[in-house]
Order: C-alpha cells, then sequence, then structure tokens
C-alpha cells in the first residue's frame, strides 16, 4: 500500500459552462474554427461502426436544448489515444468526440465499438463510453458512462457491479436498429440517469 | 482491491449541482448521489490535443478582425498545474467571452447592448512546457441575466481545459479583482468556500502590463491530478 501525501494545491472550482459557449466550443455557425466534431469515423479507425442518438431531459423530462455532451473511449483494441494507454490507439483516432444539444435536447455520435478496456486489477469491463455532460445550469459536470444492452458481459462489470442493479439500465444504450444506438441521459424522474463522482 | 485514485479532498472546492438561488440548478441537478468510480484507464487516460490543435493567433482575440475592438484591452497569463504543483504543459485551453459592452456573439444572447464587428470573443492557447498559456484580449462588460430581479454577472472569462486525464477536465470562470457584483451574483457563490471562490477572480499584475498598450492579470489553474500512485482504497459505502 502507498500513501499519498495530500494536494499542494487547491484545485479550481468548476463554473456553469452557461448558454453562451457554442461560439467556442461547438463554432462552426460561427465561422469559427473547429476543432472537435461528433462524428470519431472520420478518424478511419477499424471496428464496427455505431452511431448513438440520444437527448438530454431536465428533472422534468423536459428536453435540454443548450447542453454539450463529450464523450471519450477506446478504440476498437480497448486502446486508449493517450501516452498511459499500454497499447497505442489505433492510427489518427483520438477517442474523443463533443456534440451540442439541439432545440429538442438532442445529440449524436458517429464512432465505433470500443474495446475491452481492463481494471488496474487486470478484470474485463465491458465495452463503454465515458461521458461528460455540460449545460447552463450545471455548476460543474457530470460524469456517466455508456454501456451497450444485451451482451453477456455486463454481468461481470466490475462498474456496474456498484450500480444498485435497479439503476442499472439507465447507463445501457439499446439497440433500435442495426449500428444504432438510443441513450437517454435524464437529470430526474424514476429513471434517472447514474452520475458517478470520479 | 487495488485502484488507481486521485484523493478526492480537493473536489470539495467544487460548487454543489443544487445551488437554488442559481434558479437553473433546481431542473439540472441529479437528485441522487454520485456514485463513486473507481478509476481505470478510461479515467486516467484523456484526450490528447496538442500541438496541431491551435493555429497561431487564436490566442490574440483583438485582432481576429479587420480592425481592432473597443474595450479596453488585457492580457490574461497563467500556469495550468496539478495538484501536486506541477506544470501541465502542451494542454489545450479554449476561452470565450461578451465584448466590452458586456454582449456575446452568440445568436441567444439578447442583451441591447451592441455588437463589435472586430470582435468575437473566442480564443485558443496551448500551455507551454512550464504550463503557461497567454492571452490578449479585451475586458468583458458586466451582462444582465434573468435568473432574478435585477441580476447582473459579473465581467468573467469562460475557461475549458483538459488537463493528463478524463479527471481533470474543467469549465469554469475567471472574474476580475475589485468587482463589486460578486456579493449578488449566484454563479460565483455557488461555491461555498470562500477561499475557493477568490482562486477564481485573477490578480492584476504590474509585471505582465506592458507599458502604453495593455493591463495585464494573473490566473492560475489547478487541474486534479497527481503523480499516479497505486493505493490499497478503503471501501467507500
Ligand atoms: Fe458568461
Amino acid at each position: 500500500m502507498t500513501e499519498l501525501l495530500s494536494p499542494v494545491h487547491d484545485l479550481t472550482p468548476s463554473q456553469t459552462v452557461g448558454p453562451f459557449f457554442h461560439f467556442m466550443l461547438t463554432p462552426k455557425a460561427y465561422g469559427v474554427r473547429e476543432i472537435f466534431t461528433a462524428d470519431l469515423t472520420q478518424e478511419g479507425p477499424g471496428g464496427d461502426r455505431l452511431r448513438i442518438e440520444g437527448r438530454v431531459l431536465d428533472a422534468d423530462g423536459a428536453p435540454i436544448p443548450d447542453a454539450m455532451v463529450e464523450i471519450w473511449q477506446a478504440d476498437a483494441n480497448g486502446a486508449y489515444a493517450h501516452p498511459a494507454s499500454p497499447k497505442p490507439a489505433a492510427n489518427g483516432f483520438r477517442g474523443f468526440g463533443r456534440c451540442p444539444t439541439d432545440a429538442h435536447g438532442a445529440f449524436a455520435f458517429d464512432t465505433i465499438m470500443p474495446g475491452i478496456v481492463t481494471t488496474f486489477d487486470g478484470a474485463p469491463q465491458s465495452p463503454h463510453i465515458a461521458v461528460t455532460l455540460f449545460a447552463r445550469g450545471m455548476t460543474r459536470h457530470l460524469v456517466t458512462r455508456i454501456y451497450f444492452a444485451g451482451r453477456d458481459d455486463l454481468a461481470a462489470d466490475p462498474v456496474l457491479a456498484l450500480v444498485p442493479p435497479e439503476r442499472r439500465s439507465t447507463l445501457l444504450a439499446v439497440a433500435v436498429a442495426k449500428g444504432l444506438w438510443e441513450f437517454t441521459i435524464r437529470l430526474g424522474g424514476d429513471a434517472e440517469t447514474v452520475f458517478f463522482e470520479a | 482491491m487495488t485502484r488507481l485514485i486521485y484523493p478526492l479532498d480537493g473536489l470539495k472546492a467544487h460548487p454543489p449541482s443544487l445551488s437554488p438561488a442559481y434558479t437553473s440548478t433546481v431542473r439540472r441537478a441529479p437528485s441522487k448521489p454520485l456514485i463513486l468510480l473507481p478509476h481505470s484507464l478510461t479515467e486516467v487516460t484523456g484526450p490528447v490535443y496538442g500541438h496541431d490543435s491551435v493555429v497561431a493567433g487564436e490566442a490574440d482575440l483583438t485582432r481576429q478582425h479587420a480592425g481592432e475592438p473597443l474595450g479596453e484591452r488585457i492580457i490574461v497569463t497563467g500556469r495550468v498545474l496539478d495538484e501536486d504543483g506541477r506544470p501541465v504543459p502542451d494542454s489545450l485551453v479554449e476561452v470565450w467571452q461578451a465584448n466590452a459592452a458586456g454582449r456575446y456573439i452568440h445568436v441567444k444572447d439578447q442583451h441591447p447592448a451592441p455588437l463589435d464587428a472586430n470582435f468575437t470573443g473566442a480564443g485558443r492557447c496551448l500551455t507551454d512546457t512550464d504550463g503557461r498559456y497567454r492571452f490578449v484580449t479585451v475586458k468583458p462588460g458586466a451582462y444582465p441575466w434573468r435568473n432574478h430581479h435585477n441580476a447582473w454577472r459579473p465581467a468573467h472569462i469562460h475557461l475549458s481545459l483538459f488537463g493528463h486525464s478524463f479527471l481533470s477536465r474543467l469549465v469554469t470562470q475567471m472574474y476580475f479583482p475589485g468587482d463589486p457584483l460578486f456579493p449578488f451574483d449566484p454563479i460565483f457563490n455557488s461555491i461555498p468556500d470562500e477561499a475557493a471562490r477568490n482562486r477564481l477572480i485573477a490578480r492584476f499584475d504590474l509585471s505582465v502590463t506592458e507599458p502604453e498598450w495593455a493591463l495585464g492579470y494573473q490566473f492560475d489553474i489547478v487541474l486534479r491530478g497527481r503523480q499516479a500512485t497505486p493505493m490499497e482504497e478503503p471501501h467507500h459505502d
């Protein structure tokens, strides 16, 4: 066991992204150069293509039209485009996407099915995509995960095991057609999405 | 169970999701507690956007159009550090702000203050090897919003940073010293701890100020993250 000393520098606190982020963070419509998109397949990774469509809903179930969703994922071999990844990611694949919600609270990502990433104990995790949610009225971003309904390895996933069984389905994208998955993010209600403190 | 965990203590600096004086939080805060996520490779990695993501000139918001924007020209600079005080180099910083009159170029901004044809208010830069970033811009104006009667936001610049990992992601706002609107702003005051709030206020710095040209402000940013150290994590209920 290795003890961590307490941090020597205090974190800079979060503040809401506010309603006016689009002209910098998702700026295509403003003629500002865009560096992030919601289409990770442009990076030409191998793997099974998939599209994830969803909506962001508030505690009353009303769509949130001014949210921003970010995703972070491994390539089809379970490698991340990051120096800490034990194996390198597919050439050109960065694994990051960003999408603002539209007037109906909807977002969509085109990407590939991520591979299996193990925990530091070596336990396999079911394929998942990390999600970060920002919006006006959110003082700090929220973190959740997208898993894929129907997979046999969900039952053994060590993160899902930490989630009360009746809430696990909120983390599952559901296939509605071949290659098309639906994932709704709910900030309240009976099916409130599970969010994580990481 | 061995997990790789950054300490959680520092997270107390952040505002709670539900901050009722900021009325939009009421329907946009989860009602159930967050579940503690053990750190796997998914969390200790994160998007890497380095030198190829920024082009020359994006850090100078006063030179993005034919003429110069109106307003008080300022330099905003600082270091991006992790919790150990180590610099976070080659890391993307995105900023956006209102113009000197307090108006955003954003289509949804209805504040009846003038737009400035010479100002977009969006900038990017990369931290250097010392973790330092630097923007040239104009000081944004205060602007009204509809949170409560006669609500005005103190002048601020929005910032978005990635840092080393998925865990270090931060979106925040930088404020200017001495703003009379601080006591009345529910967003600034959504941060419960006064010392933490005050870390969002930039410091005027005469050594950053350039004679007969621009006032200088220093704003250091500390992101989540430590030297990665495996540890036995006690059980959390
Ligand atoms: Fe703002």
